[in-house]
């Protein structure tokens, strides 16, 4: 396991928002995590980033496993360029020297379609291409576990598809990545397990095709919702 | 008096205002980095003091304060004030502007979201690199014209170093305007704030504009 979240309690006050949580993530392992808003599937994205601490339970990662996380709002850096963004952690964090963490940065530009922005700084790009050059960005730490809060949440409709296009293209990566989504066809289509969670707990999980497929009426009802849309 | 006389009899005056002027600016927008960190200290004492003195700067006049940074050794030690002019008024202007700029380096760097933390965070940056490299530069962008602001209404609060009887250019043509019975001191004063401002005003301009690469 590259990844295991044990027993993961978590509240806000008052709020319960994850109820014994428990996760395994193999690597190169595909699981998307879909549920109504308010189930605590970001909050659990968040405790296993670190940005948020549990109250209890176990966050155990891999000896030397690293993790990347894109955000739903995207969140780059609006004083630095497209290949800043990219560039600037490996060379900061990782002391990369610059020549080669500029090509590495230049490469995963490239496997976002975005080679030709390098040099455009954030505001001047749609929304779609934030989110992938914030792909990018999380790509060039090398990560074994990536992380999606609601990648495509923040856009608007017609800048889904390319966002999800190139997260399906990282696949054959083999890196882990955990995706938190509404998108239900996308989550059948690109996952080997899919998770359901409500009101801070696990209701149901499964490969694709045993989870819509289920029998499960609460999974049934929220699906059911997606499909009369 | 000829104009060429008063001229130079305030010239004098003006070198002591933009003295002032520069003390006070290399002093205090350090000192306001400083003061909001107080502020921000975990340690209560410290930041309850340092909000507290913050208010008491904002809300009382400087002349006010420049009188009691001035008088208040004697009245409250019993110490000689024979040299210490031009020190209450350095201490003054320093202290009164480190109090305004420390409030808006504060409203700056609250104003950045917390995304731009977390995302520092998720990749790996250090506290002092997240601060430095991603926090600092986009301060600097939302403060500048505030800082504007605050650095063209110094250029006339120097005229405040007239309470203490300092002799710079507006004490100078005050006393020049009566014992010359002229009009003229006071033009010429006019003159050099305007001027002095609007050089301020055209470096600013500059420096804001050097950070429209971005929105």
């Amino acid at each position: 396991m590259i990844l295991e979240m044990k027993h993961i309690k978590k509240s806000f006050d008052d709020l319960e928002v994850l109820k014994d949580i428990n996760i395994g993530i193999k690597p190169g392992e595909i699981i998307s995590i879909i549920g109504p808003s308010g189930s605590g599937k970001s909050t659990l994205l968040r405790c296993a980033t670190g940005l948020e601490t549990q109250d209890s339970g176990e966050i155990v990662y891999e000896d030397g496993a690293k993790f990347g996380l894109v955000f739903q709002n995207f969140n780059l850096f609006p004083h630095m360029s497209v290949l800043q963004n990219v560039m600037d952690a490996p060379v900061q964090v990782m002391k990369k020297d610059k020549e080669t963490a500029k090509a590495e940065a230049m490469k995963w530009l490239d496997k976002m379609g975005l080679a030709d922005r390098a040099d455009a700084y954030p505001c001047q790009l749609s929304g779609g291409m934030q989110q992938r050059v914030a792909i990018a960005r999380a790509l060039a730490k090398d990560p074994d576990i990536l992380f999606f809060d609601e990648p495509t949440s923040a856009l608007d409709p017609e800048l889904t598809g390319e966002v999800l296009k190139v997260i399906k293209s990282l696949a054959d990566l083999h890196i882990a990545m955990v995706i938190v989504t509404h998108e239900m066809a996308f989550a059948k289509d690109i996952s080997d397990e899919v998770i359901f969670m409500e009101k801070g707990v696990i209701v149901d999980r499964g490969t694709p095709d045993e989870l819509f497929a289920s029998d499960n009426p609460r999974t049934q009802e929220f699906l059911g919702r997606y499909n009369n849309i | 008096m000829t104009f060429a006389t008063m001229l130079s009899t305030m010239s004098e005056g003006m070198l002591r205002t933009i003295g002032i002027f520069v003390i006070t600016l290399v002093g205090s927008l350090p000192l306001g980095f400083v003061m909001y960190f107080m502020k921000k200290s975990k340690i209560k004492p410290i930041s309850v003091i340092t909000k507290v003195f913050i208010e008491i700067m904002r809300g009382t006049p400087l002349m006010l304060q420049l009188l009691v940074w001035y008088f208040g050794p004697y009245y409250l030690f019993g110490w000689g004030i024979g040299n210490w002019r031009f020190g209450a008024i350095c201490v003054g202007f320093v202290l009164n502007y480190a109090a305004y700029f420390a409030e808006i380096y504060r409203g700056g760097i609250e104003s950045i979201p917390r995304g731009q933390y977390e995302a520092a965070q998720i990749l790996g940056y250090t506290k002092n690199q997240t601060f430095i490299r991603i926090i600092l530069p986009q301060v600097v962008k939302i403060i500048l014209p505030s800082i504007t602001n605050e650095v063209i209404t110094l250029v006339k609060d120097t005229s405040l170093a007239f309470t203490l009887a300092y002799q710079e250019v507006f004490s100078l043509a005050q006393q020049l305007s009566a014992s010359q019975t002229s009009f003229m001191p006071f033009v010429i004063a006019g003159v050099f704030y305007f001027v002095a401002n609007y050089l301020v005003s055209i470096g600013m301009t500059k420096v804001e504009s050097a950070f429209d690469y971005y929105d």
